[in-house]
């Protein structure tokens, strides 16, 4: 049976993770591949690096430590952020990604993940999307800029949409519940997950450890990814897969 | 076919030390441009092998060992190897049995077709290569990706005495093969009910529908055994 896959998830800013994680045996708080590798021995079943960094002249260095976690990581690894064309897909997928992901980039121009799907395959495209419930219940809009910005897009039928263009899989953001550690929004990660025959991957909202039981049981996620709980060492990605796997949550152990 | 015999690493590491790396085995990795080899080739020398890269049938002759990795389309993959004569190359190699490791495309490309584009294959192995019909409520998402456990109900000399222990591997593919004799079969997974073919073996030839060298201790320890069966 297929394992439902956690996820840590990464922000990095000029080449280094940003707030930094707190593991005991970690020296260097902000290196992201000494970061990758520590997951990796947690167990932790794919990685995802964000690019966060501001500025162009910065992209380089993401490359860079792509290349050096690629050669010393032997797991699947998903960078998004700032990719808005072939090339930088081409780029990044050389530098060792395995998976890239897009986010503003699609929503600004469609056939992105359509050409890159076509050139790269759909195992290797992710498509983000950051979904805020409708103040009038009527849904979920996608939104940009951090959940500042509306698209005017209705969120299930954009995952339809990129699914039909070619994305291997869909990062599902829910902009209420990130941040908030009160829990995925299940509602929309049902919704959408029901609504695609691709993954969807849950984000936003992870607190407790059975946040990630229900993202997956109510939710039907087929992954979920998890940012401050692993990273401040309130829980290991072992002791998920362990909590999880009690719960008859399918899981990879080590 | 001539070479001299490899010293198997990893388990003799003072012997190896002792003698010249040229005892390394070397493997041909194909190169028809279809995407990044450096994973595969990282995980290859992580295990103790030394990488060639080839792009034509040149370069082959001398290797231990061909490598055939693929990912993204078939229809692509099978016209690059047209293209670069690497088509014959693997038509040979395996037609002498020599050491052949075949990944994910890799290894659907040896069948007589596939659904993918409706595009012939090597036809190396007679069968079908299928895609997965995607349920949504049922669970079943394509592609069918991440960690799914593989048992191996039986040996093969391209690895060992031994089956590999059960383990998971790190699955991402939207097609899988069918192939016409049971026999070929080497490993099996479930995906919802659904038991596919995930590896496939016959004398010195493996391939994998999954990728080891993304399978962390568990992947590594596939490409170890099929080294120190060289």
């Amino acid at each position: 049976m297929l394992s439902v896959r956690i996820i840590p998830c990464l922000d990095v800013n000029a080449g280094r993770v940003v707030k930094g994680v707190r593991f005991e045996s970690l020296r260097d708080a902000g290196d992201p591949v000494a970061i990758a590798r520590a997951y990796q021995e947690q167990g932790a079943d794919e990685l995802v690096f964000l690019d966060i960094t501001a500025s162009s002249d910065g992209r380089g260095i993401m490359r860079e430590i792509v290349e050096a976690t690629a050669s010393q990581c032997f797991m699947p690894l998903t960078v998004g952020g700032g990719l808005r064309s072939l090339e930088d897909v081409r780029a990044m997928l050389n530098a060792g990604a395995d998976k890239i992901s897009l986010n503003t980039s699609a929503l600004l121009d469609p056939d992105l993940v359509s050409a890159a799907s076509n050139r790269f395959g759909n195992q290797c495209i992710v498509v983000a999307i950051d979904a805020k419930r409708r103040a009038d219940g009527s849904g979920w809009e996608v939104y940009t800029h951090g959940g500042r910005r509306p698209t005017g897009r209705d969120a299930i039928a954009w995952a339809r949409e990129v699914a039909d263009r070619g994305a291997g899989e869909i990062l599902l953001t829910s902009m209420d519940a990130d941040g908030t550690k009160d829990g995925y929004d299940i509602a929309l990660t049902r919704t959408l997950s029901d609504a695609v025959t691709v993954p969807v991957i849950a984000s936003g909202g992870a607190g407790t450890l059975d946040h990630l039981v229900e993202a997956v049981a109510a939710g039907h996620a087929s992954a979920v990814l998890a940012a401050s709980i692993f990273h401040f060492g309130e829980f290991s990605v072992a002791e998920a897969k362990t909590h999880m796997a009690a719960r008859g949550i399918p899981v990879r152990t080590l | 076919m001539e070479r001299t015999s490899p010293t198997p690493p990893g388990a003799h590491e003072e012997s190896v030390a002792a003698s010249t790396r040229a005892a390394r085995p070397t493997l041909a990795l194909l190169d028809y441009g279809m995407g990044n080899l450096r994973s595969v080739a990282r995980a290859w020398e992580h295990v103790g092998a030394a990488v060639r890269i080839i792009d034509g049938p040149d370069g082959a002759q001398s290797a231990d060992a061909l490598v055939f990795p693929g990912q993204g389309a078939i229809v692509d993959t099978m016209e690059r190897l047209r293209e670069t004569k690497l088509d014959r190359l693997i038509r040979d190699w395996v037609a002498a049995d020599r050491p052949f490791f075949g990944i994910c495309l890799g290894l659907q490309a040896l069948f007589t077709h596939s659904e993918e584009g409706d595009t012939p294959g090597l036809d190396i192995f007679p069968g079908y290569v299928r895609r997965f019909r995607p349920d949504p409520l049922a669970g079943v998402k394509v592609p069918h990706m991440g960690w799914n456990p593989v048992c191996f109900p039986r040996a093969t000399n391209a690895l060992g005495a031994h089956p590999p222990p059960t383990a998971q591997f790190y699955f991402v593919h939207s097609y899988f093969a069918e192939p016409a004799h049971p026999e070929l079969v080497f490993g099996e997974t479930d995906y919802a009910g659904l038991t596919f073919c995930s590896a496939i073996a016959r004398g010195r030839l493996v391939a994998t529908q999954f990728h080891p060298e993304k399978s962390q201790q568990a992947g590594l320890d596939l490409y170890r055994r099929f080294l120190d069966a060289l």
